[in-house]
């Protein structure tokens, strides 16, 4: 059961992070990965929120499986390394500096919204 | 792209992310981080994950020959795509200093960004160092 979970927020959460990023890039362009710091900035706050909850198995499906795979450090760290490789270092140092700060702020007031 | 195209990649998608996702639970069942100590097995699981995607996209996007369309939605986006993390690691750090655990917050928050960004970057430079000596490079 606690895997069945697991698996079905991974096989809604990753989808949904395609086509977030797919819709957020066709209005922003491809200078710069806006797809991929929303959905990690988005489900981090979400996550944050979900400490306010104390089934286990709405933690398995909603956060381990639905945020853990909304969200990437894979594609982030692959297009950073895009912007660097092409020249955009200041693009790829924003990009580190930012998801990590607006991270950090995203579950910080997911947790206190939680009442945490 | 039209809505019907979009399919199979987001079914692709959603399979690779179903198992990315187990496997990265399997990780921390199987390695777990008590409340407070440092979450070793989720940076693990993200600079692995980092090192993954380096081979795999430079033998999707720098290869002669172009892969079936649908390896990397499934392999790249799906599955290491739902095996890191972003959210686990910001909860984390955030735990950690809610804890009072401060250096061992700042430590695990600069170790992950590093050591996913050098993960990549190693990761892409082997692999296209070892096209170039097979002679595949395109």
């Amino acid at each position: 059961m606690n895997w069945l979970l697991v698996l079905a927020g991974g096989a809604v959460g990753a989808p949904l992070r395609y086509l977030v990023d797919r819709a957020v890039q066709t209005r922003h362009g491809r200078a710069f990965p806006w797809g991929t710091l929303t959905v990690n900035v988005a489900g981090s706050f979400v996550l944050g929120l979900l400490t306010g909850v104390s089934s286990a198995q709405a933690q398995l499906l909603l956060g381990t499986g639905l945020c853990g795979a909304l969200t990437t450090y894979s594609t982030f760290s692959y297009e950073t390394l895009k912007l660097y490789e092409s020249g955009a270092r200041r693009h790829a140092a924003a990009n580190v500096l930012g998801s990590v700060a607006a991270g950090l702020l995203a579950v910080w007031l997911g947790v206190a919204a939680a009442g945490g | 792209m039209h809505v019907r195209a979009q399919l199979p990649v987001a079914g692709a998608v959603a399979a690779g992310g179903a198992l990315g996702a187990a496997a990265r639970h399997a990780a921390t069942l199987l390695w777990p981080t008590p409340a407070g100590a440092f979450p070793w097995t989720v940076l693990g699981v993200n600079t692995l994950g980092c090192a993954l995607i380096g081979v795999l996209m430079v033998l999707v996007t720098e290869t002669a020959t172009a892969p079936h369309p649908l390896v990397r939605p499934f392999l790249g986006t799906g599955v290491l795509g739902g095996f890191t993390t972003f959210s686990a690691f910001a909860l984390d750090t955030q735990r950690l200093l809610a804890a009072g655990e401060t250096v061992r917050a700042l430590a695990y928050l600069a170790a992950t960004p590093l050591g996913a960004l050098a993960a990549v970057a190693a990761a892409t430079a082997a692999t296209r160092a070892a096209l170039a000596g097979k002679g595949r490079t395109a």
